[in-house]
């Protein structure tokens, strides 16, 4: 079994946030009817987390499940667990129309550390999302633009946010959050 | 700048979150149909000054498509609908008729 490498081996940038790259983790995207109850089971089995509320994430420990669209979950859970989860559900789900697929290699993962309004702030300088804690609080996940490339992120609590990309842009994330966090740059809008 | 709701997953997206799709509600005229029923279904466009039926992807996030209803000088958004229909839904109707009384689109009023 080949090593994973994160995209930026750790990356860690310290500013009115901390940025930093988080160690490989696995992901998984379903896609099929989220109510049937075969993806209950297959979610509950491989996360051991119910199915989110609509734009809402569900965690525990190392395990998470994100609502992405109407019709599409992304499972986090531990790198090594990936492979052995995808045939579990892609089994649990044989008699439904869906699709399970390991995406953990082709996805960065950011964690984004620091005091509420400077991590609002940070991410509000580079995406169109409304960023108030009225509009998105802890526990729902955005999928959004950040600059001119596609990201997801939610709050895991008040004090931080993590945040998904595509791997082949992580490089020109991370750069962009970094500057954007830069100290000095502090605007105080949501303080 | 312009803030739709998707009607999917109820998200206030940013005018550049989206991809523009053009004129909503087309009947797609293709092989068999005549040349002035095809050539109206290619090219001929409503532009309205006034209230206005477009289609709208929501690509940096669930990436559905949907329908909005808006006025082209006011910028106001009348409401978004799914896009599973083939003509604007009645509290659409309701809510433009509230503010542009006697608007007509196409066949639509």
């Amino acid at each position: 079994m080949s090593e994973p490498v994160n995209a930026l081996g750790g990356a860690r940038f310290d500013g009115i946030v901390q940025v930093t790259e988080v160690a490989p983790q696995g992901m998984i995207t379903v896609r099929g009817d989220l109510g049937a109850g075969a993806m209950e089971k297959a979610v509950m089995k491989a996360a051991g987390l119910p199915i989110p509320a609509k734009t809402s994430v569900v965690m525990k420990g190392d395990h998470a499940v994100l609502w992405m669209s109407p019709d599409e979950l992304m499972v986090v859970l531990p790198h090594g667990d990936a492979p052995a989860a995808v045939a579990a559900m892609t089994a649990a789900l044989k008699s439904e129309h869906a699709l399970v697929v390991d995406v953990s290699d082709a996805r960065a993962v950011f964690a984004l550390e620091g005091e509420g309004p400077a991590l609002r702030e940070t991410l509000a300088k580079l995406s169109p999302a409304d960023m108030r804690s009225a509009a998105l609080p802890v526990g729902v996940v955005r999928r959004t633009r950040l600059a001119q490339v596609p990201a997801a992120f939610w709050f895991a609590n008040d004090t931080e946010a993590r945040l998904i990309c595509f791997r082949s842009v992580a490089s020109y994330v991370f750069g962009i959050l970094s500057h954007a966090a830069t100290p000095g740059s502090e605007v105080g809008h949501f303080s | 700048m312009l803030i739709l709701t998707c009607p999917y997953c109820g998200v206030a997206c940013d005018e550049t979150e989206l991809s523009p799709g053009g004129e909503a509600h087309l009947k797609r005229f293709g092989p068999g149909s005549s040349d002035e029923e095809f050539e109206t279904y290619l090219f001929h466009r409503e532009n309205p000054k006034g209230v206005h039926f477009e289609r709208w992807r929501h690509a940096y996030g669930c990436g559905k498509w949907f329908h909005a209803a808006r006025h082209t000088m006011t910028l106001e958004v009348f409401g978004t609908y799914p896009a599973q229909v083939y003509e604007p839904p009645e509290d659409i109707k309701a809510a433009i008729t509230a503010k542009v009384p006697g608007w007509s689109w196409r066949d639509f009023s």
